[in-house]
C-alpha cells in the first residue's frame, strides 16, 4: 500500500510542482475535498500534511511544490516506491451546498488544492468565478481543468506572462465591485489568504481559507497547528482545516510557520553534504 | 538502583537507571518475608502474585518469576520502568513501615530483562479459536493489554492505530532514558505473538467508522484512545513560536525522534532557558528532556515542593540532574520581543491556603506580586483533556460533561456491544491503572459475548 503509482511533473523550474497518484483505498473510498492526508516518506522522516486533490476506487491524486525537505524528497521518489506512512483522511470537508454565486481563489501550488473544490462546487449547481494566481506562465498548473469547471477565468502572472500581470486580489477587487457573491473560497499563500480576507470583510462577503499551519500527528495530539481563531485557540487539524478567513489571526499563523526555519536549512546542508559525498 | 554517572547521563537519552544484576536480584528478593497474607499483591491493581514472583527470584528461577507475573501483565517490562510502586506494592510492603520496602518494582523489571536478553520468552497456551473479530482502538497500555487479553482468550482481535507506531502514550509521551524504545518494541512483540492483528496508520471514525467495521463483522469494541488533547493556560503569548505543549515537545522527541535531528528529520527548536509549566511525571518527562537537548531548565509550580504529584524518584533525577524549581508561582502573561520571540514568562507569587479535596493546600496568587523569569522556551503541562474528535469515533456513546466516555461497573459504555478503558475512562492516570481497568473489561466482554451466542 502506499505505492506511487504514477508520477507528473508539472512545474520543472524550480521549485518543481509533481502530481503523484497513490495506492491507498481506504483512503480513497472516503476522502472529499477539503481533506488531507500525512504522510512519510522514510522512518527516518517528518509527517508533513497534504491535501488530496482528486480520487478513484482505489487511488488518491496529491500535488505538492518542493518548498521544503521533506516534499523534495518526496519529489525524489520514483513511481513504483512506496511511502513509509500514510494517514486519512484527515481534517472535515469543505462543506459543498448550493451557495449561488462563489468566488475562488487559488494562488501557486493551492491551483492544486482549489481545483477539487471548484469540481465540486460546480457540480451542485454553483456559479464559479475562478481567480488564479501564480509566478509566472511555467508555474500555472490545472488551467485546463480549472477553466472546463468555472464559469468564468481569470489568471494573474507576476510578470504578466501569462493574462494580467498583478496579483489574484487586484481582481477579486474589481469583481467585487462590479457583482455580488455569496461565497468566496480562497487556498493559497498565507499573505495572499490575509489579503483576501481584508478585502471580502469589506464587502461583507462570507470567505473559506484552507489553513497550512505545521502538523505533526493531524489527530488532535500535539497541538503544533493551534492557531487563534476569533481570539480562541483552535488546532487546525481536527477543527479545520478550513475556517472563516475573517476570524484567522493571519500574523499568528504567518509568525508560527517561520517557527523551524533554521533547522529547515540544516536539513539541505547535510542533504546537500551527503550527496556530494555520494557522487564521490 | 544503579544510575548511568550523573555527568554522562545529563547528556543522553540513554536509560538512566541501569537495573539489578542477577546477584543484586536474588539479595533483594531473599529479604522477602513471604508473608502468609501478603499485604502488596492487594497493593497491586492487577494483583500480580508478588510474593510468588519474587520466591523464585530468590531461589535463581527467572523463568519461573516471570512467567508468574506475565499471567497478571503482558507489559512487566513498562510497568518495572513506570509503575509508581512507591504508592502501590512497595507502599504496602510490611517491611515499609522500617522504611525498607523490598524493591519489587526493579525486580519485576529484573526478570522482565533477564527474559528478553536470555531469549526465554514462552508463548502462553492460546484457548481454543473462537470466530468473533474484536476491534481495539488505540494501542496505548489499555489497548495493548485488552489485546493480549483478548487473544489469549481465544478471539480474534485486530488492534488500529492512528499514528504510524503503536505503543500510545508509551510510544510518544514517556522519553526514551525512562523506557527505551527497544523494551516497548520487545513488549509489543509479545503482544503481537498472541496473534493480534496490528493496523497502524489506521485512524477509526475516519479511515473506517465503527459502524463500518461492524458490518464487516467486528462484534465487540474497546476504545482505549487515551486523553490526549493538550490543555493550554489561556495566557496571552500562549502561541507564540517558542511555546509548546507537553506533547508536542515529546510527540516531537520520542515518537519522531527529533533529538537526532538531522538525522531523524523533525526538527525541535529549543533555546537556552527553558520554563516547564507544571510539576507531574510528565512535566518532569519535559523537563529531562530539555536538560538532555543541553540548556537551563526551571520547573515553574503553582502550588510548593510537597505538593508536587510527580513520582518521588523522577522529582529526585530531576533535581541531581540540576533542573531547577521555582515554587508558587502562577503564569499570568508569555512576554516576546519585537520579533515574536519569548522574552520571558510574568508570574504571580501563589499562597497556599486550605486543602482541597486532594489533601492538597490550595494556591492564591498575591496581587500585585508580578515578577518576571527571563526564558526562551516555554513548555506548557499543565496535563490533557478527551480529544474532541471522540465524538467522530463513536458518535453515539454517552459522554460524561467533561468528555470522558461513560462506562458501567463492566466497563461497557452506553453502547452495549463498546468497551472503554484507560485514561478516556477515568482521565490521566497511571499505565497500571489503564492496565487493570483493560482487564476487567476484557473478563466482562467475554462474558458479553458468551450471553452473545447463546
Amino acid at each position: 500500500m502506499a505505492k506511487i503509482l504514477k508520477k507528473e511533473i508539472l512545474v520543472h523550474s524550480s521549485p518543481r510542482i509533481i502530481k503523484i497518484r497513490i495506492e491507498a483505498p481506504f483512503v480513497a473510498c472516503k476522502i472529499k475535498p477539503g481533506q488531507f492526508v500525512i504522510l512519510m516518506v522514510s522512518s527516518y522522516g517528518e509527517r508533513i500534511p497534504l491535501t488530496v486533490v482528486d480520487k478513484d476506487k482505489k487511488t488518491i491524486t496529491l500535488i505538492f511544490q518542493e518548498v521544503g525537505y521533506t516534499t523534495k524528497l518526496l519529489g525524489r521518489l520514483k513511481e513504483g516506491k512506496t511511502l513509509y506512512s500514510l494517514v486519512g483522511p484527515l481534517g472535515n470537508p469543505t462543506p459543498i451546498k448550493k451557495y449561488g454565486k462563489v468566488v475562488a481563489i487559488g494562488g501557486g501550488v493551492g491551483i492544486g488544492l482549489i481545483y477539487p473544490i471548484i469540481k465540486a462546487l460546480k457540480k451542485e449547481a454553483n456559479v464559479v468565478v475562478s481567480i488564479l494566481g501564480a509566478k509566472s506562465k511555467d508555474y500555472l498548473i490545472l488551467k485546463k481543468e480549472i477553466k472546463k469547471n468555472s464559469h468564468q477565468l481569470f489568471i494573474t502572472t507576476d510578470d504578466g506572462s501569462e493574462g494580467e500581470k498583478g496579483l489574484v486580489t487586484d481582481v477579486l477587487e474589481r469583481v467585487l465591485k462590479k457583482e455580488k457573491f455569496d461565497l468566496a473560497y480562497c487556498v493559497g499563500p498565507l499573505l495572499m489568504m490575509k489579503k483576501i480576507s481584508q478585502i471580502t470583510s469589506f464587502y461583507n462577503l462570507k470567505t473559506i481559507a484552507s489553513l497550512n499551519p505545521i502538523m505533526i500527528d493531524g489527530t488532535g495530539l500535539c497541538g503544533s497547528c493551534r492557531i487563534l481563531y476569533d481570539g480562541e485557540v483552535k488546532f487546525a487539524c481536527c477543527d479545520g482545516p478550513d475556517f472563516d478567513a475573517h476570524l484567522v489571526d493571519f500574523d499568528d499563523l504567518i509568525r508560527r510557520n517561520t517557527r523551524f526555519q533554521e533547522e529547515e536549512k540544516l536539513l539541505y546542508e547535510k542533504d546537500s553534504f551527503r550527496r556530494k559525498k555520494k557522487n564521490i | 538502583m544503579r544510575k548511568i554517572p550523573l555527568e554522562e547521563r545529563k547528556k543522553t537519552f540513554k536509560e538512566v537507571a541501569l537495573g539489578f544484576k542477577k546477584e543484586e536480584a536474588i539479595k533483594e528478593a531473599k529479604r522477602c518475608l513471604q508473608c502468609k497474607t501478603p499485604s502488596c499483591i492487594k497493593g497491586c491493581p492487577v494483583e500480580i502474585d508478588i510474593k510468588g514472583f519474587i520466591k523464585f527470584i530468590a531461589q535463581g528461577k527467572f523463568g519461573e518469576a516471570i512467567k508468574r507475573i506475565r499471567e497478571k501483565n503482558s507489559l512487566p517490562a513498562v510497568c518495572g520502568r513506570v509503575c509508581p510502586q512507591e504508592n502501590l506494592c512497595q507502599k504496602s510492603c510490611v517491611l515499609n513501615k522500617k522504611g525498607a520496602p523490598i524493591k519489587i518494582g526493579y525486580l519485576e523489571r529484573f526478570v522482565a530483562d533477564w527474559e528478553r536478553e536470555n531469549k526465554k520468552r514462552t508463548k502462553p497456551k492460546l484457548k481454543r479459536r473462537r470466530k468473533e473479530k474484536i476491534a481495539v482502538i488505540g494501542s496505548g497500555p489499555a489497548g495493548l493489554t485488552f489485546s493480549s487479553e483478548m487473544s489469549k482468550r481465544g478471539f480474534k482481535v485486530t488492534l488500529f492505530e492512528a499514528l504510524h507506531k503503536v505503543g500510545g502514550v508509551l510510544r510518544y509521551g514517556i522519553p526514551e532514558f525512562r523506557l527505551p524504545k527497544k523494551i516497548l518494541d520487545r513488549e509489543i512483540e509479545y503482544i503481537k505473538s498472541l496473534n493480534v492483528e496490528i493496523r497502524t496508520d489506521f485512524f477509526v471514525g475516519k479511515t473506517e467508522t465503527i459502524e463500518e467495521l461492524k458490518k464487516e463483522g467486528f462484534k465487540l469494541f474497546f476504545l482505549a484512545i487515551g486523553a490526549g488533547s493538550p490543555k493550554f493556560l489561556g495566557i496571552e503569548g500562549e502561541n507564540l513560536n517558542q511555546v509548546y505543549s507537553a506533547n508536542e515537545f515529546l510527540v516531537r522527541i520520542n515518537l519522531m525522534r527529533s533529538y537526532l535531528f538531522p538525522h531523524y528529520h523533525t526538527p525541535i527548536k529549543v533555546g537556552e532557558k527553558v520554563g516547564v509549566i507544571g510539576a507531574g511525571n510528565v512535566a518532569f518527562d519535559c523537563a529531562r528532556v530539555a536538560l538532555r537537548l543541553g540548556k537551563e531548565v526551571f520547573i515553574i509550580y503553582r502550588r510548593g515542593k510537597e505538593e508536587m504529584p510527580a513520582r518521588k524518584e523522577e522529582i529526585e533525577n530531576a533535581k541531581e540532574e540540576d533542573i531547577k524549581f521555582i515554587f508558587l508561582a502562577t503564569p499570568k502573561k508569555i512576554i516576546s520581543d519585537e520579533r515574536g520571540n519569548v522574552k520571558g514568562i510574568v508570574c504571580l507569587k501563589n499562597e497556599l491556603k486550605e486543602e482541597d479535596s486532594t489533601g492538597r493546600r490550595t494556591p492564591y496568587p498575591l496581587e500585585g506580586s508580578e515578577f518576571l523569569v527571563e526564558l526562551d522556551t516555554v513548555i506548557v503541562a499543565i496535563g490533557t483533556k478527551p480529544n474532541p474528535l471522540i465524538k467522530k469515533i463513536a458518535p453515539n456513546i454517552e459522554l460524561t460533561e467533561d468528555g470522558y466516555i461513560k462506562v458501567n461497573e463492566c466497563f461497557q459504555t452506553s453502547v452495549p456491544y463498546i468497551f472503554a478503558g484507560g485514561d478516556i475512562v477515568s482521565g490521566n492516570a497511571t499505565v497500571i491503572n489503564a492496565i487493570y481497568q483493560a482487564k476487567k473489561a476484557a473478563f466482562f466482554a467475554e462474558k458479553f459475548l458468551k450471553k452473545c451466542m447463546m
